[in-house]
């Protein structure tokens, strides 16, 4: 065996190639771990619509809703709030909701945002960052606007969003509020999470 | 070579016991290198003999990991990682567990005495020039310690389920979300859920309890190997081994690291430990620095409390991640040009300029195309990676502060100031002028690391001794 030369390059292609071998195995065999870290299937399922009763919900109020774990908001709003909304048309980013279609469905994707004017349905969960801001409901000169009529601030980061839920200009947040799918399953019952396809 | 063949262990001390001792010593160290071990880092590791008071943070962080190790053990005998779980079990630790407080505080006080014992070791490291050649893995080892215990705290932090801990969480994955391309995916990925949620309670418990301290103590042997092998360097910044005694072959400015340094150390111990139970006893929240009020409210995943921010030692750079607003890309790409230009202007080689030209270029136009959120959090992340090039950035002739001009010494006071400034601002709410001063901070920051091989040229040293002193 000792006497025998050695072939070195027989050698050299033997180490790479068992090397590579060993390298793709051990890559192969990170496949699941790495898989096993995401979401399973049980957090996949807890994606289940909610209804909502707004039968109690009072004008200018606002109530939330948790669905898969984001708080949700429905806000009643008043004739006044509907102005404010149309009053700040020139303030906020995105007033069609045009940059990212997928925030706001089809039949919402109108100056108010929502299905009927009078509620707002929408995610409260700041695009920037993930915090979910706070309601602002009263017009009056607050340290962070001094024209404000009414919307949302958000504590990490101050973005604004008006009672549209759309965004305010030259702030943090880069999108409006995302308005979730749902449908009115009757006048005073909100389903949140499912909508009815076409209508 | 067989066991049997290892020379004898001679044991040196006199007593009754000498017998006894030397034969149990010489049996175990003919089947393990126990005395050699000994030896190598203890008895015989000469370190130099004018270590001064700013060694002491090396080993106090040995011993503060050991405490969070120890206190850590004992809390997951209580703890339930379990979203409908976990606050009350911290509270049944608190209130219903004998002594629970008390291991829960020391936890809590050890984490934050951990940044400070670091930041002050890394200090050290810089006044001196510990980082420069032959020395740059220990650097580099230990950089790698400093990004695991940011992992381990943020990990840890999420686990008492408190409002702090879940919007901190959710604020922080979300950076991920920031990124182009992958970032929704990865972020998916690191929660395992859609929101911040029991699935991503039990793995951050998972990662804090096992897998970064597994990783942790390989970094900190690692770090010790390659000081070892090197040898420690000193306040003058000079290398002890350069001055033999041609009788022993041992450096004639060092000294065996015990007993001279193990007694040294355990003064610091002491002193550290008295500082450490008076703030463990009578302030443990340290004012909400050291434990966030918000944080004895349970989560909420419905409400943001009103005033959020990261425990002190990750503000600094939760300052310029929120300095870079859109604006600020405007000076960020002036200071970019401007850079660029001098690295053309001081590079010779032809193809290294082009490179910089384009790696400029490319910047520039993600600037302007990629949101200005996506930046923050690169620069966020390039602020802390940053520390690893100062080996290299470093061109000064000489190493230690002490044989400095008085423009790297001036520089260096400048960079710690605005670090303590950058580190304040990220404790408060947003206001425009907080806003911009961190802006500022931010620019003479990454100005510290980018502009240091030139200013370290600049600067007029004085001559090395050729050996220690004190």
């Amino acid at each position: 065996m000792a006497d025998k030369e050695l072939d070195q390059s027989k050698r050299r292609f033997l180490i790479a190639a068992t090397g590579a071998a060993g390298g793709v195995a051990g890559a192969a065999a990170a496949v699941p771990f790495v898989a096993s870290m995401l979401p399973s299937e049980r957090a996949k399922a807890a994606g289940a619509p909610v209804e909502a009763d707004i039968g109690a919900l009072a004008p200018g109020e606002l109530t939330r809703v948790e669905w898969r774990g984001k708080p949700v908001w429905i806000v009643r709003r008043t004739q006044e709030m509907l102005d404010a909304v149309k009053q700040n048309d020139g303030k906020v980013a995105d007033p069609k909701s045009e940059r990212n279609k997928e925030l706001t469905p089809e039949y919402a994707r109108n100056e108010f945002r929502s299905i009927k004017p009078e509620y707002l349905v929408v995610v409260g969960i700041c695009s920037h960052l993930g915090c979910s801001p706070v309601d602002k409901f009263k017009p009056q000169a607050e340290p962070f606007e001094t024209d404000w009529k009414g919307g949302f601030y958000c504590p990490c980061h101050g973005s604004l969003f008006d009672l549209a839920g759309r965004v305010y200009k030259n702030k943090p947040a880069p999108d409006n509020l995302t308005v979730p799918p749902h449908t009115y399953l009757s006048d005073t019952r909100i389903l949140i999470g499912e909508d009815k396809k076409g209508a | 070579m067989a066991a049997a063949e290892k020379p004898p262990v001679t044991v040196t001390w006199a007593g009754p016991l000498n017998e006894p001792v030397g034969c149990v010593l010489t049996w175990v160290d003919q089947r393990f290198p126990m005395m050699s071990l000994w030896r190598d880092h203890l008895a015989e590791y000469y370190a130099p003999k004018n270590f001064n008071f700013w060694y002491y943070f090396g080993s106090l962080a040995m011993v503060v990991l050991v405490l969070q190790i120890a206190t850590g053990i004992f809390l997951v005998m209580h703890y339930k990682p379990d979203a409908a779980l976990a606050f009350a079990s911290v509270e049944y630790i608190m209130r219903d567990v004998p002594g629970g407080w008390l291991i829960r505080y020391m936890h809590s006080t050890g984490a934050s005495a951990f940044f400070i014992v670091i930041y002050l070791h890394m200090f050290r490291g810089l006044m001196y020039g510990s980082y420069r050649k032959p020395r740059e893995l220990i650097w580099i080892f230990g950089m790698l310690i400093y990004l695991c215990l940011m992992a381990e705290a943020f990990f840890g932090y999420l686990l008492p389920w408190g409002q702090m801990s879940y919007w901190g969480a959710q604020v922080i994955v979300n950076l991920f979300d920031a990124l182009p391309i992958i970032g929704h995916d990865l972020s998916l990925w690191i929660r395992g859920d859609y929101v911040v949620s029991d699935a991503t309670l039990n793995r951050f418990f998972s990662f804090h309890v096992i897998a970064i301290p597994l990783v942790l103590l390989g970094l900190v042997s690692a770090h010790i190997m390659a000081l070892h092998e090197v040898g420690s360097n000193n306040p003058d910044g000079v290398e002890i081994k350069k001055v033999k005694d041609p009788k022993t072959g041992h450096p004639v400015d060092g000294i065996p690291f015990h007993p001279y340094y193990t007694v040294k150390d355990t003064l610091g111990v002491v002193v550290f430990a008295i500082v450490f139970c008076v703030i463990m006893f009578f302030m443990p929240e340290l004012g909400g620095y050291f434990l966030e009020y918000n944080n004895f409210i349970p989560a909420n995943p419905l409400q943001t409390p009103s005033h959020i921010a990261p425990v002190w030692y990750f503000t600094p750079f939760y300052s310029i991640l929120r300095a870079t607003t859109e604006d600020f890309m405007w000076v960020l790409a002036l200071g970019l040009v401007a850079y660029s230009a001098l690295l053309i202007g001081t590079l010779r080689a032809q193809a290294l300029r082009i490179a910089v030209a384009a790696i400029a270029a490319v910047l520039l136009a993600g600037f302007f195309t990629i949101d200005a959120k996506v930046w923050g959090v690169v620069l966020m992340g390039v602020s802390t990676l940053i520390f690893f090039l100062l080996p290299w950035l470093d061109q000064s002739p000489v190493k230690s502060i002490r044989y400095k001009g008085m423009l790297c010494k001036s520089v260096l006071a400048a960079f710690v100031i605005v670090f303590l400034v950058l580190g304040y601002f990220g404790t408060q709410p947003v206001t425009t002028g907080g806003t911009l001063i961190s802006q500022v901070g931010t620019l003479l920051y990454f100005a510290f690391f980018l502009l240091m091989p030139w200013y370290t040229r600049m600067d007029k040293t004085k001559p090395e001794p050729q050996r220690v002193t004190w």
